[in-house]
């Protein structure tokens, strides 16, 4: 530095830097939308759970000891696991020809894209009419002859995966496919050069580099999956009630501080996944190793 | 290290290959002996990579045959090809270490543990890598990955490496000295290498044989010197080297072998380097290389070309001077001269009188 460019270095400081303010104002406008109508509402919701009637942890007490929550949290936890697991493999198949470059992938594009923009609530309507005892599923396997009395699909568990699975597909295609289409097609060709079985280089090489993808996937149904709510609301049971539908309950009972417990108990359920997910997976580690 | 050849022979025979309406590789025919470096060199497009692929069994050819020490390999998908294989980016598997990217051919061999070791070891030393061996292909220079990528495709011994633009992605400096390496390696292992480039001099420093490759043909086959010295074509002496393109009508013979041709006025005498000379009176060009031609001394040799030509330009490069220079029917040409202190250099606008041998004169 020059004495020259003293005075001059003095005027900054004089002034608001708005260069470094830039990024700031740009999303400030969010920020305090989601501070009013986000934030500030889901904090006086928690608040409620200890607050009321007085201050008071035995909400949470209650809810520990509730046979009612510990069965709805275990269908809730036992319906994520299961529709997780279906979507893994039916979506890493799809993925996988995602990733493929050509006519086969920008159909199979639309055809996973097409459902995914229409509503959840149409969806479960559809499944509703597909799954019903008179529905179309049970008339044309009564038609073949495949069965003698209509089949109890409907307000099942299983209607609840079946539709769940679908609804939550895209969420694990479109990660996977993703980081698929990003490994670089020579390594396949050098792993089959140097001896590998297709069998094998899927295995040793297309597998585990597409691991950050599987991750991204799991993580976005299994979380999804958790706080669902019209789905099984729709197509499943009395016994397949889950803890959104409980909240939903509590609510129309007028029950706040019981419903803002079990609100917050799925939250940290929720935070606690999304965690392990990260010390595990290292998630954005793991994604900027599959970039090269 | 093993003695003696242990290469294997590699024959195509009338290979094509078709990418629907545009053929890539049209009616190739090369045989290239055991434990020969021959290097498919031409601009991109030209069916060099093509053709390697063919040969690994990523491409299937649309045409002809392709033998390997005489068995067709046509139908065998690559992984039970048996051979090695250098890519252009690499292509290590980044999820890997090094001497996991080195063993993963081991791997499927099932070759155990303990040899496996021993082996990446071994080959990690070949290609001055040692103690690199748990590292990841991302902690490396591109260098060192070009060297764990050849670690990997010789390690487990094959007959036959190929490699496509290996050196590509690495700079002048790098790229010179694994030029090097890359000869020490196929002296030491004697076997096979089939090499693709568009570096015309990458070619000619490394390779046994060139065979230049233009839309889809080889243009001419040889040795490197051969191919600088009596190319065949104009493609062939603009692409291998700088050349120097003066047209001419044959004008008579000289005892049978020499061309003499009239270039503007000018008589130059030539050689022609398939051996069927042209006719009388027959539209010919000379191509001669700016490096062999100079400023005459007065010394006249015998069978040596002379023309007088005006400088336009003098560009001093370093190790060389430069020279462009007007023909007197006006063509352009260049001449290159050893830069020194004894050396006059021209001034722009003068006239000079340049000489070169025959022999360097090539009718093409």
């Amino acid at each position: 530095m020059s004495d020259a460019v003293a005075p001059a270095s003095l005027a900054p400081r004089l002034t608001v830097n708005w260069r470094a303010l830039t990024p700031l104002l740009l999303v400030a406008p969010l920020v305090l939308f989601l501070l009013v109508f986000y934030a500030f509402p889901v904090m006086a919701m928690l608040l409620r759970s200890v607050a009321e009637p007085t201050w008071t942890l035995s909400n949470y007490v209650a809810l520990s000891g509730d046979s009612v929550f510990l069965h709805v949290f275990w269908t809730t936890l036992r319906t994520a696991i299961a529709v997780t697991a279906g979507c893994l493999l039916l979506g890493f198949p799809v993925a996988l020809t995602l990733a493929r470059p050509g006519r086969t992938a920008s159909i199979a594009l639309i055809v996973v894209l097409l459902p995914f923009w229409t509503s959840i609530l149409v969806r479960s309507y559809a499944w509703m009419v597909l799954l019903g005892r008179h529905g179309l599923l049970n008339e044309a396997l009564l038609t073949a002859g495949a069965i003698d009395r209509p089949l109890r699909i409907l307000n099942t568990s299983i209607a609840v995966h079946i539709a769940m699975i679908h609804i939550l597909l895209p969420y694990m295609i479109l990660p996977i496919a993703n980081v698929l289409r990003q490994i670089d097609p020579s390594l396949a060709r050098a792993a089959l050069g140097l001896g590998a079985t297709p069998f094998r280089v899927f295995r040793e090489i297309v597998l585990p580099l597409s691991m950050p993808g599987v991750a991204a996937g799991v993580l976005l149904v299994f979380v999804l999956s958790l706080g669902f709510y019209i789905t099984p609301a729709l197509v499943g049971g009395p016994r397949d009630m889950t803890v959104s539908m409980l909240i939903a309950q509590q609510v129309d009972q007028l029950n706040w501080p019981y419903a803002a417990c079990l609100s917050t108990a799925l939250l940290v359920v929720t935070l606690a996944i999304m965690a392990l997910f990260q010390f595990a997976f290292g998630v954005g580690r793991a994604l900027r190793v599959a970039e090269r | 290290m093993p003695i003696g050849i242990n290469g294997a022979v590699v024959s195509l025979w009338q290979l094509k290959k078709d990418f629907g309406q545009v053929g890539a590789v049209r009616d190739v025919s090369l045989e290239i002996g055991a434990g020969e470096f021959l290097t498919l060199l031409g601009p991109s497009g030209s069916g060099k990579s093509t053709t390697l692929m063919m040969v690994a069994g990523f491409e299937t050819p649309t045409g002809g045959d392709i033998a390997i020490d005489g068995k067709s390999v046509i139908g065998v998908s690559p992984h039970r090809r048996n051979i090695g294989m250098v890519f252009q980016n690499y292509a290590l598997f980044p999820h890997l270490t090094v001497a996991a990217n080195i063993g993963f051919p081991l791997k499927q061999r099932g070759i155990g543990r303990a040899e496996r070791d021993r082996m990446i070891k071994n080959t990690l030393d070949l290609v001055r890598l040692p103690g690199y061996g748990d590292r990841y292909p991302r902690q490396l220079s591109g260098g060192q990955q070009q060297r764990v990528a050849l670690a990997r495709a010789i390690v487990f011994n094959p007959r036959l490496l190929l490699m496509d633009e290996p050196l590509g992605a690495l700079d002048k400096q790098l790229r010179e000295s694994l030029q090097l390496e890359m000869r020490r390696l196929h002296a030491d292992l004697s076997i096979t290498f089939i090499y693709v480039t568009h570096d015309q001099e990458e070619a000619l420093t490394m390779s046994d044989r060139i065979a230049v490759m233009n839309e889809g043909h080889i243009v001419q086959l040889g040795r490197p010197e051969d191919l600088y010295d009596r190319p065949c074509s104009r493609f062939v002496a603009s692409f291998l080297g700088e050349s120097n393109f003066l047209p001419g009508i044959v004008h008579g013979f000289q005892d049978d072998s020499l061309v003499i041709a009239d270039c503007a006025g000018t008589m130059l005498r030539a050689v022609t380097p398939t051996g069927d000379g042209p006719e009388v009176g027959q539209k010919v060009v000379l191509t001669m290389r700016p490096e062999r031609m100079k400023f005459a001394n007065g010394v006249d040799s015998p069978n040596c070309n002379r023309m007088r030509a005006r400088v336009t330009e003098a560009i001093f490069a370093g190790e060389r001077c430069r020279y462009l220079l007007a023909a007197p029917d006006g063509t352009a040409m260049v001449l290159k001269e050893p830069s020194g202190a004894a050396v006059r250099r021209r001034a722009v606008g003068e006239m000079a009188e340049i000489t070169w041998s025959a022999a360097d004169t090539v009718v093409v």
